[in-house]
């Protein structure tokens, strides 16, 4: 074993790297998408309410994996090339977006109906209500499930490896076609992606929402 | 090779993408079979008088939560053959997806089980039952109704990650989708067609579960 | 006192149909019961009244064997209910001897606590078959005659959310009774109904007294009730027997001043 990762460590490392470079741009695509998503659910306007619609049933209703080979190997057809890191964060993270729309909407709506005819009551614009009033305490509501999409989008990287993309999953398998020491190039990667879940992702997540829960006045 | 969309083409592969939604069903039934039973054996494990088992428990399906799915079935098809098991593609993919959702549905019955309340616990008790008898007649029988829109939403959940199984050669849709392509270097209508297929089974299949979840509400007055 | 101290079983000319031997209950450093001693005879009805938070529940659930022991024995008719006897000691029960013990006991509980997936004749089915091993229609005769003493047979075929409280714990009481047990324990089965059916509760509880040969132990709030049907009253504070007489003396001439002023706190809320 020690063997194994004075070898290998490099490379497992450069496609943590990679890995973690994924997971961060797909988490802020994935933020955005949620959030307009969420919001044109609520809209007003049906026509923003029917396009924030499909694109979370599209994406929610079909995998991932048929997402990212679409992205990639389809959309060149109608004139979009992208390189293939770029379809890798970009599908995961609408992938992950369409369910985060989903708890953006779910915790807006379940902010107490106090707070709404309150706002209403100050005769604020709906945008200044949402944005002052509604979004931060819907936030403090949605921060926990975040945590375990957060989770359920890193381990949604590991299939931008199908696409070529040289993140951790990649490596782990061209050390396993090369090597054929499969328990400790699997077992590794394994092991690396839990690490990152449970020693990064989520204390960073508590964290958060212990601060946000602070600057709300509620802890 | 640009955007024109050939329904002859369709219609030329229609028949094999039918025989693959067959085995992707097939796949996601018996993944789902796997994951039901061992799931609920790994909740009543961690309720055992030994708290070493349920700490081991707990940390061992903490693990298999927080890693790739498609990490866990390279691992379980290229490691058996090491240790002197040799698995069929199939076999290692329902292996891998029964126990990564088993580490799902554990809780969910978890949760139903902890729901019980426990009024119910020592009225079995008070009538001498056995603690079987009290799981087998009176705690699952109210815990799984709790359960089932938990368990719902991972049986779509399960149908939607069976692509996955396409990475060890399992014939199922996204695997003869990539066969075609590399075979006729068309893309458009194959990916295109699987994802029409996954959005018309998962899409009517969520909506069962959302509807089934009001109706078990209502009767459970809950 | 040491375990070593206690009888294995009590000779045959002292033999109440419970004895709480120097019973000891704690939650952490919280003492809910303090070196309790307590006997009750064969056939007696004893009532247990007193402030909340005095240990009442606690006595009922021990006896249950819903909670362990810190300290002395609980006997049942002679033989250790919470100890059973290793080379010539008592250690405390394993699960096997608690399970043998526990048949001779039924227990009722504020709030039914029926199975709400099964008919109230599935509910009181439920012991007879899966417990004492009776067949389908054994079980079943026993239970209808229950349901018909305690005037729910007409009811049999509902779940318990069709029924209003008095009725479940009608039901309730079926059901115990049904594992024919020979003590009941009643741990303020009318308190969490509406006043009007509490009647149907107590009239059934009336009969058990009259017509059975049960050893009971009940925990009331309802003075006039624990008067007219008890053999005697057990009044605890804070986790002591404070005073206990026959129900006339009791109610009539109590005794200690803690006794007095809970009477007539009690007196005051009616
Ligand atoms: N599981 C528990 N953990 C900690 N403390 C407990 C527990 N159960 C009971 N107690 C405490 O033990 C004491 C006695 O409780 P018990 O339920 O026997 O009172 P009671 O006389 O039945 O009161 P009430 O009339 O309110 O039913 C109380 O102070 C209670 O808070
Ligand atoms: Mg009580």
């Amino acid at each position: 074993m020690w063997d194994f990762l004075q070898t290998y460590g490099g490379r497992l490392a450069e496609g943590t790297l990679v890995t973690a470079a994924q997971f961060a741009l797909a988490t802020a695509v994935a933020l955005v998408a949620a959030l307009a998503a969420g919001l044109g659910r609520l809209s007003a306007h049906w026509p923003v309410r029917a396009a924030a619609t499909t694109y979370v049933e599209i994406f929610r209703g079909t995998s991932l994996l048929v997402q990212l080979y679409w992205i990639f190997y389809v959309l060149p057809l109608f004139g979009i090339s992208l390189p293939k890191l770029t379809a890798g964060f970009l599908s995961v993270g609408l992938n992950v977006g369409a369910y985060g729309a989903e708890i953006v909407r779910g915790s807006i709506l379940s902010v107490q109906r106090g707070q709404w005819e309150a706002a209403y009551a100050l005769s604020m614009s709906p945008w200044k209500r949402m944005r002052r009033i509604i979004l931060p305490q819907a936030i403090v509501l949605m921060l926990p499930p975040w945590g375990n999409l957060l989770i359920e989008l890193l381990k949604g990287t590991a299939l931008v490896a199908l696409i070529g993309v040289a993140d951790l999953m990649f490596v782990a398998k061209q050390i396993n076609g090369s090597t054929f020491l499969s328990a400790e190039a699997f077992g590794t990667a394994l092991v690396i992606y839990y690490l990152l879940a449970r020693v990064l992702i989520t204390p960073a997540m508590r964290r958060l929402e212990r601060s946000m829960a602070r600057r709300l006045g509620r802890a | 090779m640009t955007f024109d969309w050939k329904w002859d083409f369709v219609w030329e592969i229609a028949p094999r993408l039918a025989a693959a939604t067959l085995n992707t069903l097939l796949a996601a039934g018996s993944g789902y079979a796997i994951a039901l039973v061992l799931g609920l054996a790994l909740a009543l494990g961690q309720r055992t008088r030994w708290p070493a088992l349920t700490f081991i428990l707990r940390e061992t399906l903490e693990f298999i939560r927080s890693t790739p799915l498609v990490l866990q079935i390279f691992f379980i098809f290229y490691v058996g053959p090491q240790v002197g098991i040799t698995l069929s593609p199939w076999v290692a993919g329902m292996m891998a997806i029964g126990l990564h959702y088993s580490a799902y549905l554990s809780e969910v019955y978890r949760a139903g089980i902890e729901a019980v309340p426990k009024g119910q616990w020592e009225a079995c008790r008070a009538l001498n039952m056995t603690t079987r008898d009290t799981y087998a007649r009176i705690v699952l029988p109210q815990a799984v109704p709790q359960a089932i829109p938990g368990m719902g939403n991972y049986l779509v959940g399960i149908f939607k990650d069976t692509p996955m199984l396409s990475v060890i050669g399992v014939t199922e849709l996204m695997q003869t989708a990539n066969a075609i392509g590399s075979e006729t270097y068309r893309f458009l209508e194959p990916y295109t067609l699987v994802g029409v297929i996954f959005l018309a089974l998962s899409l009517p299949t969520a909506g069962l579960v959302r509807l089934l979840e009001r109706v078990l509400r209502r009767k459970l007055g809950m | 006192m040491e375990l070593s101290a206690y009888p294995l079983e009590l000779p045959p000319d002292d033999r109440p149909m419970v004895r709480f031997m120097n019973v000891t209950k704690s939650y952490g450093s919280l003492v809910v019961l303090d070196d309790l001693n307590l006997d009750i005879q064969r056939g007696e009805m004893v009532s247990v009244i007193g402030p909340s938070g005095s240990g009442k529940t606690t006595v009922l659930r021990m006896l249950m064997t819903l909670e362990s022991i810190n300290g002395g024995v609980i006997y049942i008719d002679g033989k250790p209910l919470t100890h059973m006897e290793r080379k010539g000691v008592l250690v405390p029960a394993d699960e096997a001897h608690l399970r043998r013990m526990r048949a001779s006991i039924g227990m009722c509980f504020q709030h039914f606590n029926l199975f709400p997936h099964m008919t109230a004749l599935q509910n009181c089915m439920e012991g007879p078959v899966q417990v004492l091993g009776l067949s389908k229609a054994e079980a079943r005769d026993r239970s209808e005659e229950l349901l018909k003493m305690v005037g729910m047979i007409d009811k049999k075929d509902q779940h318990p959310s069709r029924l209003s409280g008095g009725q479940q714990q009608r039901v309730a009481i079926a059901r115990a009774l049904a594992m024919r047990p020979r003590i009941m324990l009643f741990d303020e089965v009318t308190s969490a109904l509406d006043p009007e059916v509490i009647g149907e509760v107590t009239e059934v509880i009336r009969r058990l007294v009259a017509e059975h040969d049960l050893t009971m132990l009940m925990v009331t709030h309802q003075m006039g009730f624990a008067r007219d049907i008890s053999d005697r009253i057990c009044f605890f504070y804070k986790g002591k027997i404070e005073e206990q007489a026959a129900p006339e003396q009791f109610f009539t001439n109590p005794q200690r001043e803690r006794t007095q002023q809970f009477l007539r706190a009690v007196k005051d809320a009616d």
